[in-house]
């Protein structure tokens, strides 16, 4: 990202700024090496960039851009797959596939807010608890350990069923239960980091908490935060799914993965299909999401590889 | 004498954290907008009948003195009734843990009996396919929605071949075994009954193979990595050059060191488990505690909702202490802090 704008400032300044940045270019020419070394991690993206294609561009192509609505086609009830309807059709006659495809954009949203919320409350609260110390830290992490003493489900099951089943609700409720795992993770790397001498200098030089905090203790554990971040989307994806299986997220007729498996599974066995590939476009989507976090973990990490 | 000071010290913690939590849990099932009261009541229900509900519950109470009456009963023990059924959340909570507690455990000895094994044949086969294989299986099994794989397995298993029940925790044309620990797998053996002890084992299998699969993906790769840590240590290197067979290296020296840091994990893991469960038991309507949370929060049924939570974050504090406390007793080398 950053060549690209540098790119358009000139090539002197292009230059400069690669000899400037010479040992970082160098690692993430390694970094890019490692990650190509790994079949696993390059299926990994390579999925999730389809689904990313997917989710955007599905609403242009789909077969029947109507049927992710409440639309509803009495005659073409619960069709066995077949040319016309890839995936089947559903208990009021709209075709699966379309749904499936559709529901790839509720997921992805959801899954990446989750995570940009969980994200800003978690690093800050970890940065400050990790950078203070003391009585600060002690309030910030016994209330995080507080949320990390019930399985987030549990909460996240009571959050969504007070405030009203929806998916935005699901989405604030996994929001709520899942900063408290980067505010431990940050908190842990930041209090090793500030013994630096690179930090100790930079204090002696006057520098203030925030720049300290911001420009030289983040960018040494970022990496950390996005491994953690790249295999959470997948998981953030699932329980977001589980919640709209349950009943308590998504609500019909948004075409969603979990609320679609809860619909599919009252007419198992002879309906097989309904519940079935909404099923497997969520495995897919969690599986690059794993491959791609355990293949960065090797480029970030190299002595977790061994 | 300094594990027991450290035993008491962490008890001591736990009572900050309860507290907390019955804040937490109370805040969020009070921020309703929708109407519990109404909704226990049912349609039908006249306005003093409603009144008098609001009454029984002390919902008509503003929120501070509910949190505090609450809180005063929950210390005589009393931790409120259902607003459906009308029982008391305490007897409701025995009832249902043994069945939780039966499936989380059956599932995580299946994950250990098949995880380490899995680990340490992925950590002595680095790099090749029996490894290749096992990162695989465990990615895909913590990639799989588990509610999904459930599904599948009953349309497979149960509805297609008929070979396993749906669901539910035994069959009901027989009499359940005279209840002892509440574990039908324990029960029915300590009647001596093998029928009903098979017919428990049919009825848990599925539930436990869906509960466990992620715990064992976890299991073998940690498992993998602390095995391949050891290879690299100093004894190893020394016990092979003594011409100790590989065998004996693997099984007596590497597992055992390496199986400790697999142990600091079982606590986290139980965690998982235990959230599952309101997937696992939903599906296969397994009435245990993740089946009452989930009726519970869907009726919005206050009380069993903050007895729950509460109950749920006791208990697991203390299996994460049961593991630090264990940790410390097969590693000497640790010390309490």
């Amino acid at each position: 990202m950053a060549t690209q704008t540098a790119a358009v400032g000139g090539r002197a300044w292009l230059g400069r700024w690669r000899a400037e940045n010479e040992s970082e270019l160098d690692e993430w020419r390694r970094g890019v090496y490692r990650f190509r070394q790994s079949t696993l991690s390059i299926v990994g993206l390579a999925a999730i960039l389809f689904l990313i294609v997917v989710s955007i561009t599905g609403p242009y192509w789909v077969p029947y851009p109507e049927d992710g609505t409440g639309t509803v086609h009495p005659a073409e009830r619960f069709k066995a797959p077949d040319g016309g309807h890839l995936f089947g059709t559903d208990e009021v006659g709209r075709d699966v596939f379309t749904r499936v495809v559709l529901a790839t954009q509720t997921s992805f949203k959801a899954g990446i807010i989750i995570l940009v919320v969980a994200i800003s409350i978690g690093v800050p609260l970890g940065s400050i608890a990790g950078y203070f110390g003391g009585r600060v830290n002690e309030i910030i992490m016994r209330a995080t350990d507080i949320m990390l003493t019930v399985p987030g489900i549990f909460l996240a099951l009571s959050i969504t069923a007070a405030l009203g089943p929806s998916v935005l609700n699901a989405m604030l409720a996994l929001s709520i239960t899942w900063w408290p795992g980067y505010a431990r993770l940050v908190q842990a790397q930041v209090l090793s980091a500030r013994e630096n001498d690179y930090v100790q200098a930079a204090r002696s030089m006057g520098a203030s908490h925030r720049r300290i905090i911001f420009k030289h203790i983040l960018p040494n554990i970022i990496s950390s935060i996005i491994v953690k971040a790249s295999l959470d989307v997948g998981f953030a994806i699932l329980n977001l799914a589980a919640l709209g299986f349950i009943g308590v997220g998504a609500q019909p007729p948004l075409p969603e993965w979990g609320a679609m498996i809860a619909s599919g599974r009252r007419v198992l066995p002879q309906y097989w299909w309904y519940s079935t590939f909404p099923g497997l476009a969520m495995f897919l989507t969690v599986f690059g999401f794993n491959m791609l976090g355990d293949g960065l973990r090797d480029v970030f990490d190299p002595r977790s590889r061994r | 004498m300094q594990l027991r000071y450290y035993i008491v010290r962490r008890l001591l913690l736990f009572i900050p954290v309860l507290f907390g939590l019955s804040i937490i849990t109370f805040t969020v099932s009070h921020i309703v907008p929708g109407d519990p009261v109404g909704l226990a009541a049912g349609p039908g229900a006249t306005p003093q009948e409603i009144e008098q509900l609001q009454h029984d519950y002390g919902t008509d109470k503003p929120l501070p003195e509910q949190y505090l009456t609450y809180m005063s009963n929950l210390l005589h023990g009393d931790m409120g009734r259902s607003m459906t059924s009308r029982h008391k959340v305490l007897d409701d909570l025995a009832s249902f843990f043994p069945a939780t507690l039966e499936l989380v455990l059956v599932s995580m000895v299946l994950a250990i009996a098949v995880g380490i094994p899995l680990g340490m044949v992925s950590a002595v086969y680095r790099d090749r396919w029996p490894d290749q294989f096992s990162r695989i299986f465990a990615l895909s099994s913590i990639s799989f929605p588990r509610f999904w794989l459930a599904i599948v397995l009953q349309l497979i298993f149960a509805m297609t071949l008929g070979w396993m029940p749906v669901g539910g925790r035994f069959d009901v044309r027989q009499t359940l075994p005279r209840t002892v620990t509440g574990l039908l797998l324990v029960d029915s053996l300590l009647a001596g009954s093998l029928t009903d002890f098979l017919t428990a084992a049919k009825h848990i299998i599925m539930p436990a193979i869906c509960q466990s699969l992620t715990v064992i993906a976890f299991t073998t790769r940690l498992l993998r990595s602390d095995v391949l840590e050891t290879l690299q240590k100093d004894f190893v290197r020394m016990a092979r050059s003594s011409g100790i067979p590989e065998r004996v290296i693997l099984f007596k020296y590497v597992l055992k060191n390496s199986m400790i840091a697999t142990i600091s994990t079982l606590g986290f893991l139980f965690g998982f488990a235990l959230g599952g469960t309101v997937l696992i038991e939903s599906v296969f309507d397994w009435p245990g505690i993740g089946l009452y949370a989930l009726k519970s929060a869907v009726t919005l049924d206050f009380q069993p909702i903050m007895g729950i939570t509460l109950f749920v974050g006791l208990l697991f504090s203390i299996v994460n202490l049961a593991t630090d406390v264990v940790y410390g007793m097969v590693d000497p080398r640790i010390r309490y802090g």
